[in-house]
């Protein structure tokens, strides 16, 4: 039975928590195929060149080497480009420049880590013999890894087809009401900024396995993906591998993606294309190194921001003007993440009533960049609550009081932004005076004098952040230039004994989904949680899905779930009042009880669940036998999940090291399923945040575009002794659109918690400009000026 | 829901390495004999390393000898104003031991510095010190206390170990065995760690011993060097005070995306003040 123990909003400890901490998780290490072989890549070494010969002769004859095949290989058997799922168009209307991206490079390379061929062994060690006596044949060009000298005059092309190496030139909002309100305005505050690349560091490394059955022409693929139809869809309608009826991709336990996992990247497609070509399964596992090579990085923008304001404070206009990195090709999503995933939120929580934005989106002699834990919205609420925090400063008012007077008022939703959106619902005020209450913000003078009489530098810091989550709708996106549909679906198999299946097309990648969606089902249905079991990450066995990403998977994918539970609970009602001898309209349902209304008589859903699949007394003149429904939910709208994140920090003034001495975050995430995951959650994106503020930067050189940070020794990650505790509370405005009421809670850790920290290291030491991450000699420099 | 521990999965057996000859010396004599028939031998001591960069074939050796079955290595022993510690004893136990926290805290505590508790279970004092990486701790500590490198041939000073980067007195095949430590009056150890490796950015051991105040310093440099300025200063006055204004040359210091030789020089000093604090606390 269903109980407050277990019921929505209960503190239910994670179902698969079990397996993951004995060590019997099932990931891509622990899964291996009969007679398989093993993948190791030829990858670029130099960051430009033009390829004009590959010589496989020596590693051909490498013991244990099976097969060395190159991107001719691959066109010859009519594999198509990578290709990127969505379509952005210009200013000027022109449509983005979208350059081939095959799976293995042919005529040039354009990146460090760019795979160029593939070496097949019986082993690993003898396709890594094999990989290292592959010789290239290459002509190195200069390369360009940085955003803003890849746009210069003379700057080193890239791609043929496209001048100026400029993908697209996007815009958004009312440039003329911008331009006029900047002009006439009482005070301007300008901003120049850069958002540091980041490199995705899933714990799990990226892998595949690729199978092909003769006999029946399927191929099955194994690979850990954030979305397994998706992997599907992609390489069926667009790679051309094979036809989705004849392509099985399973995604087993998954070690973390952060995003890094939503995209169809070469390494797969080869193994499940090689595993035809050498007639053996075909495994893959990305060594620590080939990850910072060749995941799909994050952020990497360089902008520009002005905010006009008049003499009481109040925001009048904001122009923005962003280079975004897209590095060498387009990855899945990329060029999705630096337009509508990001310039759409920069009227943030603020009624602002005109903004407008520019991007122009670049490519360089870098590892693609694409969707990372918030995807555009991170980058975003970085410039905004930053340019915000620096106004107050200049005109001599509270930050918290500046942002409290240009909120949009509780009262005024649906709110429709200057940047496209509808927020649906929010009470902005309600976070931000929660949180300031947490954070003791009135008593922070005091701690300051404290921490001075010490010889140290305290500082404060605040970020109003709001994001678009629940990425949906499918119309929308289809107008925006979405390649795909972007609902969720859900099936449901209750058995005869009362048992149930659920199937679901997210996807976790440690989130606890198995945890959250059986609570929402046993929950409804009157079970255990452990008599509903969550099934996802397989193309044969899930109906359909689009996965797991934008804080998606509970707002639309749980919302599938609640659908295809309630028709679950219509049809057992049937049955019920059918058994009970009385209508449907009068049979009620709750803790797993239907009770014939006005009687004293009830049935167990257990009991209709059997009468399903044993239809002696059932009526079947009327309906089907058997218990089983399923669902595909479409949203009418993103969510927006909003709140106030507050960071006070001390800082060394001789060693320029940052003391995070306490972060309050107040997240309103509408309705909450599971508290303790939501807080989960929390925790992994604040410590994402403080990790791209303080620690973690992907550095190419300039002159060679090698990658300056491929491994630990130089990319630092945050550790637990870099965080502090987190003070953590919620504030409740349910999603108006959604049966649910949730609004998702995967990435605002990551998106308030950056601004919060920075905005708390510029008040300590009086300097605005600071570049991410900054880390103690960026923070020694801040403050002593140029060394 | 009871779930058995795993089985070994035999093919999991991942070979990353380059093909070498792994020997396990009884002796020293045996060890220097198994390396002078070999092709391109080396040592291996807790591999902390070595081992990593032959996993990604940076390195390649035809043989490897294992010092770990020699007896004798291993151990700290205390004997009145100095401490030795063997060759082959892990960091860990270096930061454990009850004798040497009595004698000269600030080693214990150094090793307790050096990288994470899987490291110093495996790592070797010997081992850092042959390999003399410019981050590394120890280093610090033996020229900071004016310690004596035993190896199989002789006894090195610490002022005549330390020659460059990666660099050190030691001669071809030659063998650490162990390594004194004369007991000083107090001292103490400020690291400033890389935010990312957790080496140290900047190391300063300082001492007052019998044979008047030591500084060395590690991380700064291309090895560990002492800081004769801050010496003289502290000599007449043991108190941070006196070398809160002496500064190091930024000249021929490290540089890197963590800190450039300026913030180097200036970590110098902040580090040396607050070792001379802690060890005068």
């Amino acid at each position: 039975m269903a109980d407050r123990e277990s019921g929505i909003g209960a503190r239910v400890l994670r179902k698969e928590d079990k397996r993951f901490l004995v060590g019997r998780g099932r990931y891509m290490d622990d899964i291996n195929r009969p007679r398989q072989v093993y993948a190791v890549f030829v990858r670029s070494q130099v960051a430009h060149g033009t390829l004009k010969g590959l010589d496989s002769g020596a590693a051909l004859e490498t013991d244990g080497v099976i097969a060395v095949l190159t991107g001719e290989d691959v066109a010859a058997d009519g594999l198509g480009s990578l290709p990127c799922g969505w379509t952005i168009h210009s200013k000027d209307g022109a449509e983005m420049k979208t350059p081939a991206h095959p799976a293995l490079a042919i005529g040039k390379v354009r990146y460090v880590g760019e795979p160029v061929a593939v070496v097949i062994g019986e082993t690993l060690e003898a396709a890594r013999d094999g990989a290292e006596l592959v010789e290239l044949d290459i002509d190195e060009l200069p390369p360009v890894t940085d955003v803003v000298a890849a746009l210069e005059q003379g700057a080193p092309g890239i791609h043929d087809d496209v001048p100026g190496n400029e993908c697209y030139h996007w815009g958004l909002g009312d440039e003329e009401a911008v331009d006029k309100a900047i002009d006439a305005a009482h005070h301007v505050t300008r901003l120049e900024l850069r958002n540091n690349r980041l490199a995705p560091n899933a714990m799990e490394t990226r892998a595949a396995i690729g199978e092909y059955d003769p006999v029946d022409g399927m191929y099955t693929l194994h690979v850990n993906s954030q979305n397994p139809h998706l992997h599907r869809l992609v390489l069926a309608a667009f790679v051309e591998l094979a036809p989705e009826h004849k392509l099985r991709v399973i995604s087993p336990d998954v070690g973390g993606g952060f995003g890094s996992k939503i995209f169809i990247y070469s390494e797969e497609t080869v193994c499940a294309w090689a595993a035809r070509r050498v007639g053996r399964p075909v495994k893959w596992t990305a060594t620590r190194s080939e990850a910072f090579l060749a995941d799909a990085h994050g952020r990497d923008h360089a902008s520009t921001a002005e905010l006009a304001l008049d003499k009481e404070g109040n925001f009048l206009a904001l122009r923005v003007r962003t280079k975004a990195n897209m590095g060498a090709y387009l990855s899945t999503f990329a060029a999705a993440v630096p337009t509508w995933l990001y310039g759409t939120l920069l009227a943030g929580q603020y009624k602002t009533p005109a903004v407008h934005v520019e991007v122009r989106a670049v490519f360089t002699n870098t590892s693609p960049v694409d969707a990372y834990r918030g995807a555009g919205r991170p980058e975003a609420a970085f410039l905004l609550e930053r340019i915000v925090e620096k106004a107050a400063r200049e005109i001599g008012m509270d930050p918290a009081e500046l942002r409290r007077r240009n909120l949009i008022p509780k009262d005024a939703f649906p709110y429709q932004t200057p940047v496209a959106l509808v927020y649906d619902t929010g009470d902005y005020e309600a976070s931000l005076d929660k949180a300031l209450d947490m954070a003791d913000y009135a008593g922070f003078a005091a701690r300051r004098a404290e921490s001075e009489a010490r010889g140290m530098k305290r500082g404060i810091g605040l970020s109003c952040y709001i994001e678009a989550c629940g990425l949906a709708p499918s119309q929308l996106a289809g107008e925006l230039g979405a390649g795909i549909g972007l609902f969720e679906s859900a099936e449901i198999r209750v058995n005869a004994t009362g048992g149930v299946k659920v199937f679901t097309g997210t996807q976790s990648t440690g989130q606890g989904h198995e945890t959250t969606f059986a609570q929402l089902v046993a929950d409804r249905l009157g079970l255990d949680m452990d008599e509903v079991e969550i099934v996802h990450g397989d193309t044969d066995r899930v109906q359909y899905g689009l996965g797991t990403y934008g804080s998606r998977s509970l707002s639309v994918g749980g919302s599938a779930i609640h659908m295809a539970t309630e028709k679950i609970v219509e049809k057992a009602r049937k049955i019920a009042a059918h058994m009970m001898e009385t209508t449907a309209d009068d049979v009620d349902f709750t803790q797993g009880l239907f009770t014939a209304k006005g009687t004293n008589k009830s049935m167990h859903f257990k009991e209709v669940a059997f009468s399903a699949y044993v239809p002696h007394n059932y009526p079947l003149d009327e309906l089907e036998p058997g218990l089983h429904e399923s669902a595909y939910y479409d949203p009418e709208n993103f969510t927006y999940p909003a709140g106030t994140h507050i960071c006070e920090v001390e800082v060394d003034p001789e060693t320029g090291v940052v003391d995070i001495l306490a972060f309050t975050a107040v997240d309103d995430f509408g309705r909450i399923i599971n508290p303790t995951i939501v807080e989960g959650q929390v925790h992994g994106g604040v410590a994402q945040g403080i990790g791209q503020a303080m620690l973690e930067h992907c550095i190419y050189d300039d002159e060679s575009g090698q990658l300056v940070t491929g491994s630990y020794m130089d990319y630092a990650m945050p550790r637990a002794d870099d965080l502090p505790d987190f003070t953590l509370a919620f504030t409740e405005t349910p999603c108006t659109h959604n049966p649910l009421g949730a609004k998702g809670c995967g990435e605002a850790g990551a998106i308030g918690s950056t601004p919060a920290l920075i905005n708390a290291i510029t008040s300590a030491i009086g300097h605005e400009n600071i570049a991410m991450p900054a880390t103690p000699l960026a923070v020694w420099r801040a403050m002593r000026g140029a060394e | 829901m009871d779930i058995p521990a795993r089985l070994p999965d035999p093919r999991k057996r991942e070979k990353k390495m380059y093909r070498f000859e792994y020997h396990k010396a009884t002796s020293l004599e045996d060890a220097a004999s198994k390396r002078s028939t070999a092709d391109d031998a080396t040592y291996l001591a807790g591999g902390m390393t070595l081992i990593p960069t032959l996993k990604q074939r940076l390195a390649s050796h035809s043989d490897l000898i294992d010092l770990a079955g020699i007896d004798g290595l291993a151990g700290i022993s205390v004997d009145g104003a100095v401490v030795t510690i063997g060759a082959m004893t892990c960091h860990a136990e270096v930061a454990a031991s009850a004798a040497l926290r009595d004698a000269i805290p600030a080693l214990a505590d150094l090793a307790g510095l050096i990288a994470d508790p899987a490291v110093r279970n495996r790592g070797t004092i010997g081992g850092s010190l042959a390999n003399s990486d410019p981050a590394a701790d120890y280093p610090a500590a033996v020229l900071g206390l004016g310690a004596t490198i035993v190896t199989d041939k002789r006894e090195i000073a610490a002022d005549d170990y330390f020659l460059d980067l990666f660099e050190t007195a030691l001669e071809e095949g030659e063998i650490i065995t162990a390594i004194k430590f004369p007991v000083p009056k107090r001292a103490a150890y400020e690291k400033f760690p890389n935010p990312a490796s957790r080496y140290a950015i900047v190391g300063v051991f300082v001492a007052e011993t019998e044979g008047g105040v030591r500084v060395a310093v590690t991380g700064a440099g291309p090895c560990a060097f002492r800081v004769s300025d801050m010496e003289a200063a502290l000599a007449g006055n043991f108190a941070p005070d006196a070398v809160a204004g002496i500064t190091v040359s930024a000249d021929d210091l490290n540089q890197d995306l963590h800190a450039s030789a300026a913030y180097r020089a200036s970590l110098v000093t902040t580090m040396a003040k607050r070792a001379v604090a802690k060890a005068a606390g």
